[in-house]
């Protein structure tokens, strides 16, 4: 664990373009369980996140890949929030690659962070938020790299394994940035049909990408709508259905992330968590685990710790944001 | 410097009269973003702002200040919302003008720690959050203008990493390197305004604020700084801009 070496795997685009080609694109119904769903996600694999920090974040999936007690697994997103503090508490992950890892900046610099990093438990591998994008990006091309003029002349280069290229065209040195094929693929999209046709609304973040790169594509989301839907407004899909391996429908499948436009991240939850690992150190993870995934059976359980009060009035909140 | 303002008014202030009117800025949440903000409704009505989240023209809402650049605030009336990656490729075209950003440490050439403390990455005396956008736009914006408290414990002679490259170690290793374009042009700080000498790419003191000795930024600083020919003052923030910059931020949010 924690060399700064690149695992082949993440960039081998042949090995990728095979999985991909030996797999069913079927047109069917796609339409499952968050179990069934996550049923296909393996010890070891490395996971695509979407979303992006505290938004549109997969955590009803990411919850139940913790259910399952999956372990070592790489969860690989460009800013990382607190699901990569209660994968990293839960022992479910031993790599994390990203750009920026904590809550955000009101609530500094991640504590649980710090403890599984300094501690050697987890290692932490840093790229540029670019970089990690075009990352994803040459996924989703099929391509073993792109050339970027970014991360070059930082210590960052040494900590991914970034490599040069010299321009067969002008002789300069640019970055050869790897593509990463992520096993899987977790996404949470606003709505999509039974077939698995997916639109998101606001950010698009890096999730049409991260579905692209990826072998596995499971999609929670907020609303399913009608075949006929998506065929008026083929232009608002994102993710084609053929894509997808499995979705489920999840509403608040981002709690107490936010979601554009339909509920605003809870503040007050991450205060709360906070200040109890300001109390009780990285053990108040563990508690919150115990409260918030193994705890409540399913997901609408889950929500009930929250109450339909307080995701009324987010609801409410994102409403006055986007309007 | 008096108490009409606190430092967090007096950065964001003299840090938005950087910014100039048809230009366009790459803003980092807190600081950072007010000024650009503040430079947007002051003097730079026609100054774009593109923010990490994937964000192009957001409008920032006075008591709406975004705490990432991911959340719905950071989009208001937004103009286009194309995504992280394309928002960072506008820049590696060369759209973007001014990189603005904020520094945990920051070395004599410039180049920005965020990364980790200690001389072992992956072993670290503390673990940092990380790059995030920082480390992009201190590779692809024409110019970046840094804006921070200016402590002796964040100017530091070498940072222990460089997350965030500016000159690397001076004369022609940025170029060297493949950075091609850009670098950090300023420092504006607590204590006055930093430059860098022409040549050496070493940090220099080009002005400070009224009142404050270059002894005084000498002894707040890690490292030998030097001098610009002519060290200017710089004008105290008025009345209309701190007016202007406290509505924006009522529930002083990021003012302090």
């Amino acid at each position: 664990m924690g060399d700064p070496h690149l695992n082949p795997a993440e960039y081998d685009f042949i090995a990728a373009r095979r999985r991909v080609e030996a797999k069913a694109k079927s047109a069917a119904e796609k339409l499952t369980s968050l179990e069934d769903a996550v049923g296909r996600v393996k010890d070891g694999d490395q996971i695509g996140v979407g979303g992006c920090l505290f938004s549109r974040t997969p955590l009803a999936l990411m919850r139940e890949i913790l259910r399952q007690r999956r372990r070592g697994l790489t969860l690989a997103r460009n800013l990382t929030c607190n699901e990569g503090e209660l994968f990293m508490a839960a022992g479910a992950v031993s790599r994390v690659t990203t750009a920026w890892m904590s809550i955000g900046l009101p609530w500094g610099v991640s504590k649980i962070l710090r403890h599984y990093v300094e501690t050697g438990a987890v290692a932490l591998e840093e790229w540029s938020h670019l970089a990690l994008g075009l990352r994803f990006r040459a996924g989703a091309m099929g391509v073993p790299f792109l050339p970027a003029l970014t991360m070059l002349g930082s210590d960052l280069v040494g900590v991914g394994g970034l490599k040069t290229v010299q321009d067969p065209y002008t002789g300069e040195t640019v970055a050869a940035v790897p593509a990463l094929f992520p096993d899987v693929a977790l996404l949470h999209v606003h709505r999509a049909d039974r077939f698995g046709n997916c639109q998101i609304d606001g950010y698009p973040h890096m999730d049409a990408d991260i579905a692209r790169a990826a072998t596995t594509v499971l999609v929670s989301t907020e609303e399913i709508i009608s075949e006929e839907e998506t065929r008026r407004y083929p232009d608002r899909t994102v993710v084609p259905g053929f894509l997808v391996d499995a979705l489920v429908h999840v509403p608040f499948g981002s709690f107490p992330h936010e979601c554009y436009g339909l509920y605003e991240a809870d503040y007050d939850h991450f205060a709360e968590y906070c200040a109890a690992i300001d109390r009780s150190g990285p053990a108040a993870v563990g508690d919150y685990l115990e409260r918030y995934v193994y705890g409540p059976p399913t997901w609408s359980d889950y929500l009930d710790l929250f109450g339909g009060e307080r995701m009324a009035l987010q609801a409410k909140r994102a409403k006055e944001l986007t309007r | 410097m008096t108490e009409r303002f606190n430092a967090s008014e007096l950065l964001a202030v003299i840090a938005a009269r950087q910014l100039r009117d048809d230009t366009t800025v790459f803003a980092g949440v807190g600081v950072p973003l007010l000024a650009a903000a503040l430079a947007k409704r002051r003097h730079a009505p026609r100054l774009t702002m593109v923010i990490e989240g994937g964000i192009i023209g957001p409008e920032i809402a006075p008591g709406r200040l975004p705490v990432s650049t991911n959340e719905m605030r950071a989009g208001h009336r937004a103009t286009m919302l194309p995504g992280i990656t394309d928002a960072f490729l506008f820049a590696q075209r060369g759209f973007v003008d001014v990189g603005f950003m904020g520094g945990a440490q920051i070395d004599q050439y410039g180049n920005i720690n965020t990364s980790v403390l200690g001389a072992d990455y992956w072993h670290p005396k503390v673990r940092l959050p990380g790059t995030g956008g920082a480390n992009d736009i201190a590779s692809l914006c024409r110019e970046v203008i840094i804006v921070t408290a200016h402590e002796k414990r964040r100017f530091v002679e070498r940072v222990d990493f460089v997350t965030s490259p500016s000159w690397v170690r001076g004369d022609g290793s940025r170029r060297a390197a493949g950075l091609l374009f850009g670098g950090v042009s300023r420092v504006v700080t607590t204590l006055g305004i930093l430059g860098f000498d022409p040549d050496s790419k070493r940090m220099r003191i080009e002005a400070t604020h009224p009142g404050v000795s270059t002894d005084t930024v000498r002894q707040n600083t890690g490292f030998a700084l030097l001098e610009a020919p002519r060290i200017e003052t710089t004008e105290p923030p008025s009345d209309e801009e701190l007016e202007m910059l406290r509505a924006l931020d009522p529930e002083r949010r990021f003012l302090g």
